[in-house]
């Protein structure tokens, strides 16, 4: 094939109407570029590699959740078939001995414990890395595992997050003071004078316990090391290529430009993927080492007993109000278990309590959050980062306050909405990015309107009679949120139109299911002019571009996606100022199309890009002319000047069927606000996702540990993800109130759906049941849970009665 | 050691005769050996259906079987659901068109299970093709578009002549 194959056939277009396409594909609901591949079975996830002469690792893992290892024997496993070698602490070299580093430090941390790559001498949880062993085989390697003979005294463990605290609970660590990792006490205004000032104060306190991600990929990394050049690859099933590369270059003394991660096809991801874990250090270490690739894939169990997760909190709020239901001001003490490490510092908890105040006004908070270790399993943020509790608490303590003032739960919110003429608001808070919260743009009322309206909340009340006439609990709820989306610093992207003259983006961002790949390519193909066909798009690999975060936190769209169109804006300028010089015209008589640059009044006198990008690549001795850069190339880091927020109201309908506790989602309606879509078909896609992930959070996911903090729910018959059955089809309204805070104007909308999710269902939970003075404090709500709260409460007794 | 056995089987409509150790999963089986590696292993007890193969036309969670089980056996895994041509099957690119998936990790489970499906009903209801990926976690989706999915690929096979090989082109069934 020729260079120019691509235009080889070209023929300029005739007329002026077909040459300026503006935004063909911005805003356009295009079908996704990843999916040929990944519905011919044709995708690379890690575990798809063929890496010739890989080698398999497991790991050895602790059976108890706080333990002193006594001796580690691996002198018979040693010696069994196929094992080629056993890691244990003492292997590591000295930059892999040390703990991992906290990827967000936070000054309000006390005592910092992050895990080790493997255990020196003391266990914290169950699943803690004891040994690595690398063999022929995944299957050989697993046996060998089981035949390691390791003598542990067990040793006292902490269970219970609100018993942490008590001088007389053992402490996590032997070396650690008290189980107090972090105690921010933080807020603004007078509170002491809104409550003493207040008609009306309601306080309860909720629990929620948010389980895992639980992606269909588990965790898996694998590594090659090249003798030859002293390049060590690794792949990863993760969401943060440069954070992992950081992390392998201090965990193994690398030379950072000797280093590179790829992430290739990733089966979801949803937060704890974004965490550096030490199987990562492990199998490049093992890789180096032993100059074989290694692999090393997770299996289920090990993801419920070492992928991070949110899992319990507790939060007690209060709140002032005027006779009329006005907020004054709100106490909050929120106590999270954050498990035995901090990988993530508090930003999880941090975010959850910062996003309490929500859509409404109020005037003064005060906050103490205690983020208190225990010997389980770290946390980290699943999708919602800790906002699916914070919009439970408060909308279920302002549906409370609705109860208690007789007003309707639409009319108490309605009251104290942050209205549109606020905006920008400052709501008082210092957000996750260091920056004020303040509320760049959204129509709070109008969205709550619009989703009531959709879900037909005013005539609810009579439905709901004629079904209890019929023996029928049926019940509607609905939960407002606001979410800090598009975090900074930035993420970046490189733009080059290819000397073939098909365009290339470059990026860090890491997709893993959101369709990146597609969403770019519709902003570079807009940029140039150029069919989203002649796009090529590459994530994820940190040789394509310097720096970069990841994909989590609803932010790529926001950063990366803006990083794309101001490459592509750049581009397209260069393509315009190098085939003005050429055509010898002036660029306002160009137009680009379809990868060819030509005169308006003359399309036969034109350039093709592969032209212009070999001219651009410059010829040995020749200089450019004024105007003229070398290059059909730019890379941008946008980089936002606050987080961009956005908003949604979800409604549910349900029926309860009260002799089970089981709970049947009726209708589920969603207004959402991410500002302009680049992409309608994957943002609904987006939303519709997370409601699922909402509703196991709400009736079906929970991560248990009995006493002694052994995990007891460690498969999918134990914590239940939902399936098609328990997820209805959600209508969907969008509002688009665009941010002035980037150039496209977007938000993210990875999480909308999951945020309100458990608030709305158990609203709704509590509406069926409306004659009775029940208060549902708690999520998830199973059926077996709802059934003890209704049989404690003495609903069957009154309705023998 | 590990204990070798000789099987013979079709997968994806092409013979092989193999050596295969007992200890193996048909998932590893196809995976490994195979190099198959379109057939995804999410949870290794047989409940997310990720690995989910049609065996004798039937579908089979592929980490809960043995590779030796499957001697004899007619496999089509999510590769064999495909036109010869690589372009997508009517299936496939109705799950294209409706965004039935994400990640993607589960959609060849959730292809092999539909293909069943619709082998045996070409005109399932919403909740008949909604009851028929029960046995399918999908964590990013939220389902529905996969029904869509389901419900539209019907439509589009009813007006076929040869709807089963439209289903299964590389499969024997789809063959025959």
């Amino acid at each position: 094939m020729s260079l120019m194959g691509t235009f080889e056939n070209y023929q300029a277009p005739t007329s002026v109407s077909d040459q300026q396409r503006p935004n063909q594909y911005i805003g356009s609901p295009v079908q996704r570029t990843e999916d040929n591949a990944l519905l011919q079975g044709l995708g690379q996830y890690v575990d798809d590699l063929k890496l010739e002469g890989v080698l398999h690792a497991c790991v050895l893992r602790s059976p108890h959740a706080h333990a002193k290892i006594q001796s580690i024997d691996i002198r018979h496993a040693s010696s069994m078939p196929g094992v080629v070698k056993i890691y244990l602490y003492d292997d590591l070299p000295p930059s892999a001995k040390k703990r991992l580093p906290v990827l967000v430090p936070n000054p309000a941390i006390k005592q910092i414990m992050t895990q080790e790559v493997l255990a020196s001498k003391e266990v914290l949880c169950v699943g803690d890395p004891v040994a690595f062993v690398v063999a022929l085989e995944r299957c050989l390697a697993e046996d060998a595992c089981d035949a390691i003979e390791v003598e542990y005294e067990v040793l006292p463990a902490v269970a219970n997050c609100l018993n942490a605290l008590e001088a007389s609970s053992p402490t996590i660590h032997s070396e650690i003071a008290s189980n107090m990792a972090a105690n921010v006490k933080m807020g603004f205004g007078d509170i002491e004078q809104a409550f003493a000032n207040a008609t009306h104060r309601v306080r309860d306190t909720f629990w929620i316990n948010r389980g895992s991600a639980h992606p269909m990929e588990t965790r898996g990394y694998a590594a090659r090391f090249d003798p030859a050049t002293g390049d060590l690859c690794v792949w990863s099933s993760g969401q943060t290529p440069h954070l992992e590369k950081k992390n392998l270059i201090d965990v193994l003394a690398w030379h950072p430009e000797k280093l590179r991660v790829i992430i290739n096809d990733v089966g979801g991801g949803f937060g704890p993927k974004v965490m550096f874990y030490p199987e990562e250090a492990l199998v490049a270490h093992a890789a180096h080492d032993l100059v074989r690739p290694v692999k090393w894939i997770e299996d289920r169990r090990e993801h419920f007993y070492t992928a991070t997760q949110e899992r319990d909190q507790w939060w007690d709020m209060e709140l002032a109000l005027t006779a009329e239901g006005k907020i004054l001001g709100l106490k909050l003490i929120m106590t999270h278990d954050n498990g035995a490490y901090l990988p993530w510092g508090i930003i999880m908890p941090y975010i959850g309590v910062t996003t309490t105040p929500g859509p409404y006004v109020i005037p003064c908070i005060d906050v103490d959050l205690r983020v208190v270790y225990t010997n389980k399993n770290a946390t980290s943020p699943v999708r919602g980062a800790g906002r699916p509790q914070a919009v439970f608490a408060m909308e279920r303590i302002m549906d409370k306050v609705a109860h208690t003032l007789g007003l309707d739960r639409a009319r108490i919110r309605e009251i104290n909405f942050v209205k549109p003429e606020q905006m920008p608001y400052n709501n008082g808070f210092i957000y996750r990015d260091g920056k004020p919260m303040v509320y760049d743009t959204g129509d709070y009322p109008k969205c709550q309107a619009m989703a009531l309206e959709l879900a037909r909340y005013d005539d609810f009340p009579s439905r709901q009679k004629a079904a209890r006439q019929e023996g029928r609990y049926i019940g509607i709820g609905f939960a407002n949120f606001v979410e800090g989306t598009g975090l900074g610093p930035f993420e970046g992207a490189t733009v080059r139109v290819q000397q073939d003259g098909r365009v290339t983006v470059l990026t860090a961002a890491c997709p893993q299911g959101q369709g990146h790949k597609t969403i770019f390519a519709q902003i570079c193909a807009d940029q140039l002019g150029v069919p989203m066909s002649m796009i090529d798009v590459i994530t994820a690999d940190t040789s394509t571009i310097s720096m970069g975060i990841g994909t989590f936190a609803s932010r790529i769209t926001a950063t990366a996606g803006n990083s794309v169109f101001l490459a592509g804006q750049s581009v397209r300028n260069k393509v315009l100022a190098l085939g003005a010089f050429l055509l010898q015209v002036s660029v306002d008589d160009l137009v680009l199309h379809d990868g060819v640059c030509f005169v308006k009044s003359n399309p036969s006198h034109s350039k093709t890009f592969a032209e212009l990008a070999r001219v651009s690549q410059g010829m040995p001795g020749f200089s450019f002319p004024p105007g003229v850069t070398n290059g059909l190339e730019d890379t941008q880091y946008f980089s936002p000047s606050q987080s961009t927020y956005c908003n949604g109201t979800a409604v549910a309908e349900v029926e309860l069927d009260v002799d089970t506790g089981q709970i049947k989602i009726i209708r589920y309606c969603m207004s959402h606000d991410s500002g302009n879509l680049i992409n309608p078909l994957l943002v609904d896609g987006q939303i519709q996702g997370s409601i699922a992930h909402g509703i196991g959070n709400a009736t079906l996911e929970w991560m248990r540990y009995d006493e002694q903090a052994q995990p007891i729910s460690t498969n999918f018959a134990e914590y239940l993800l939902p399936m098609s059955t328990d997820v209805p089809n959600a209508q969907l309204v969008h509002l688009s109130s665009p941010t002035y805070l980037n150039p496209l104007g977007v938000k993210g909308a990875g999480e909308g759906g999951t945020i309100p999710a458990a608030a709305a269902i158990v609203s709704a939970i509590e509406n069926a049941l409306s004659g009775t003075d029940l208060f549902l404090r708690e999520a998830p709500l199973t059926p077996p849970r709802l059934f003890e709260i209704l049989y404690d409460s003495g609903f069957f007794k009154s309705r023998q009665l | 050691m590990q204990e070798e056995i000789q099987i013979h089987l079709s997968v994806n409509g092409k013979a092989h005769d193999c050596k295969v150790s007992t200890r193996k999963s048909l998932a590893d089986f196809l995976r490994q050996d195979l190099k198959l590696t379109g057939t995804h292993v999410g949870c290794e007890h047989g409940v997310c259906g990720a690995c989910t193969v049609l065996v004798n036309h039937q579908t089979a969670r592929s980490c809960l079987m043995l590779a030796v089980q499957a001697d004899q056996c007619e496999i089509t895994t999510v590769e064999g659901l495909t036109n010869e041509d690589h372009t997508l099957s009517v299936l496939q690119q109705a799950f294209k068109e409706s965004h039935a998936l994400q990640c993607g990790f589960c959609t060849p489970g959730m292809l092999t299970t539909l293909t069943e499906l619709l082998s045996e009903n070409l005109n399932p209801s919403e909740d008949q093709v909604r009851e028929a990926i029960t046995g399918n976690l999908c964590r990013c989706t939220g389902y529905q578009p996969i029904i869509k999915a389901g419900l539209l690929a019907a439509e589009r096979l009813r007006a076929l002549d040869n709807p089963a090989r439209a289903l299964a082109p590389q499969s024997s069934q789809g063959q025959s």
